[in-house]
């Protein structure tokens, strides 16, 4: 009876959860005058995808290739300096003082609203020329992603047991031999779940890339907003790509859900 | 050992750590000066930036301004509706989904709304709260409700952004939670059995105690992250009407990027920093505070 109601709620629940996206997808396949009228049935249209990534004006398939770019390339920064730095802090000898200002900085820049650190990112990449370049955007990307890359990292890094580390000391082995050879091959998993969510995150983010890209750089989220900020909301093409900015979100949950619930707690409870 | 190492350690310590050092010191710490720099002075842009120094004026400005005072209450009040709701919710969730055997299905299902970008959940949202077109009217329609002005009307606009928010983020604390409860020694759980616990007096008397201090993290945690709130406001209600849905990152926004009042836009950056820094110190001592009452 309890497991019979316990499905019953999760059931419910899981539909609640599920509504907004199955509601985007079937827009996405209406013609603008059947969302206009709320037929719930119409006939299937392919037409918003094909304006989306077919017509002249629309740049969509080229965002989604910034985003990819964007992504990949801050989420690769974010691996190399967090890794790195995570190893030396949190396995070495090393000043104390060090570690806890640097993790209390991190802390902190964390849980500070970005937006009152991207108007001097701004500022800072219109004086050196690089408002509208990859460069600006991607560090921008890695530097907003750096606290959630060195916390999973370190939190897996702790796992690492102490022997292998002793071992290889033991054996003459440099820091440099250490961190290549023994310590990132084992965090590899760590290294997985960090880059997962920070692609994620990086695919997800809207708030820099409304402020530092212009057209020729901007990002999926961009174009979404653009379609709803328009004079005449197209609905249509609105549904479609969010349906297609919702790919990597749902592939990667769907292959990777055990990293993403690992990677979400060890990124927030201290 | 480390006598052997001592040269090579050095330039491992600092090659291993410039990298991060490097990225935090010109792209945190020196926009965090300049913010602070910035902040006294009126700014224009003629083709490069004109400082024009005004002392504490835009402080002062920062007071009468229409937006910034309203944003920061209705965000304290919006953190602290969302956070209270989002982890009792969360805590029923976790508690009904312990006893399921495949419950990495649902959990699935239910983290989807914080891995999916979230303009595109707002963009979502505001079709579905459409006033002529929505879903939410089209199907109070059926149950004939008049239609709800959904985000015109301004309590009903903050009413729309708060259920929105917990839809959004109460998965947050489920995925917390549930770990928490994973984390129990099944010991614990089976001697309460043996004890003759039933599914109510084992949530209450056994799991809720152990898990308190991930109950208060995750609460804290969301309160804070609360302030971040911003790509929802900006496609589904622009802070409006009036103030009604105004929130610190958006009165920045607006200020700094919308009308271009960078030095204004850089003391309410300041200022909220300021604000944050002190509640994440208070924050702090309460759970300090709470872990001790908790262990009692």
């Amino acid at each position: 009876m309890t497991r019979f109601l316990s499905h019953s709620l999760l059931v419910i629940l899981s539909f609640i959860f599920l509504l907004p996206f199955g509601w985007i997808a079937s827009l996405a396949f209406k013609r603008q005058i059947d969302i206009l009228m709320t037929n719930i049935i119409s006939p299937i249209s392919y037409g918003n995808f094909i304006k989306l990534f077919a017509s002249k004006e629309s740049t969509f398939s080229n965002d989604i290739l910034n985003s990819l770019f964007v992504g990949l390339s801050s989420t690769l920064i974010v691996l190399i300096v967090c890794s790195l730095a995570s190893f030396t802090l949190t396995r070495l000898k090393i000043e104390k003082w060090l570690g806890m200002i640097i993790f209390g900085w991190v802390l902190v820049f964390h849980m500070i609203p970005p937006i009152t650190f991207i108007g001097s990112w701004f500022v800072l990449a219109n004086s050196l020329g690089l408002f509208n370049s990859y460069s600006a955007l991607i560090i921008a990307h890695a530097t907003i992603n750096l606290p959630l890359g060195l916390f999973i990292i370190t939190n897996y890094m702790k796992e690492i047991p102490n022997e292998i580390q002793e071992a290889a000391v033991i054996d003459g082995a440099s820091n440099y031999q250490t961190y290549f050879k023994i310590f990132l091959p084992l965090l590899i998993p760590g290294l997985f779940t960090a880059g997962i969510i920070i692609f994620l995150f990086s695919w997800n983010d809207f708030m820099i890339s409304i402020n530092l890209s212009a057209k020729a750089t901007q990002t999926v989220p961009v174009s979404v907003a653009t379609y709803a900020q328009q004079y005449e909301v197209r609905y249509g093409e609105m549904a479609a790509g969010s349906l297609v900015s919702l790919v990597p979100g749902l592939l990667l949950t769907i292959f990777a859900n055990r990293y993403i619930v690992r990677g979400i707690t060890a990124g927030s409870v201290k | 050992m480390e006598n052997r190492l001592k040269e090579t350690d050095r330039y491992w310590n600092v090659l291993s750590l410039a990298p991060l050092c490097l990225l935090l010191f010109f792209l945190t710490i020196i926009p965090l000066l300049s913010l602070i720099y910035t902040s006294f002075f009126k700014v224009t842009w003629d083709g490069g930036y004109l400082y024009e120094g005004i002392g504490f004026q835009n402080f002062f400005d920062l007071v009468e301004n229409k937006f910034y005072i309203p944003g920061v209450k209705n965000t304290i009040l919006f953190a602290l509706i969302t956070v209270i709701i989002q982890v009792v919710i969360a805590y029923a969730i976790a508690i009904v989904l312990n006893k399921i055997k495949y419950r990495v299905i649902y959990l699935s299902i239910f983290m989807l709304p914080i891995l999916l970008p979230p303009i595109v959940i707002g963009s979502i949202w505001r079709l579905m709260y459409g006033f002529d077109f929505g879903l939410f009217n089209y199907l109070l329609s059926y149950l004939g409700v008049m239609p709800i002005d959904w985000l015109g009307d301004p309590k009903m606009a903050f009413i729309s952004i708060v259920i929105l928010d917990i839809w959004h983020w109460t998965p947050f604390s489920v995925i917390l939670l549930i770990t928490a409860i994973e984390g129990i020694p099944k010991d614990i759980l089976e001697a309460g059995l043996v004890d003759g616990t039933n599914f109510l007096k084992e949530a209450y008397y056994l799991i809720t105690p152990l898990i308190m201090p991930t109950i208060i993290v995750a609460s804290l945690f969301r309160f804070i992250m609360s302030f971040k709130v911003f790509d929802e406001i900006y496609l589904l209600t622009q802070g409006g009407p009036g103030t009604a849905t105004e929130v610190v990152s958006f009165s920045i926004y607006e200020t700094y990027f919308e009308s271009d009042n960078i030095g204004l836009g850089s003391a309410m950056s300041v200022t909220t920093l300021i604000l944050i820094i002190l509640i994440m110190y208070a924050v702090q001592k309460i759970y300090i505070k709470l872990r001790l009452n908790a262990h009692d």
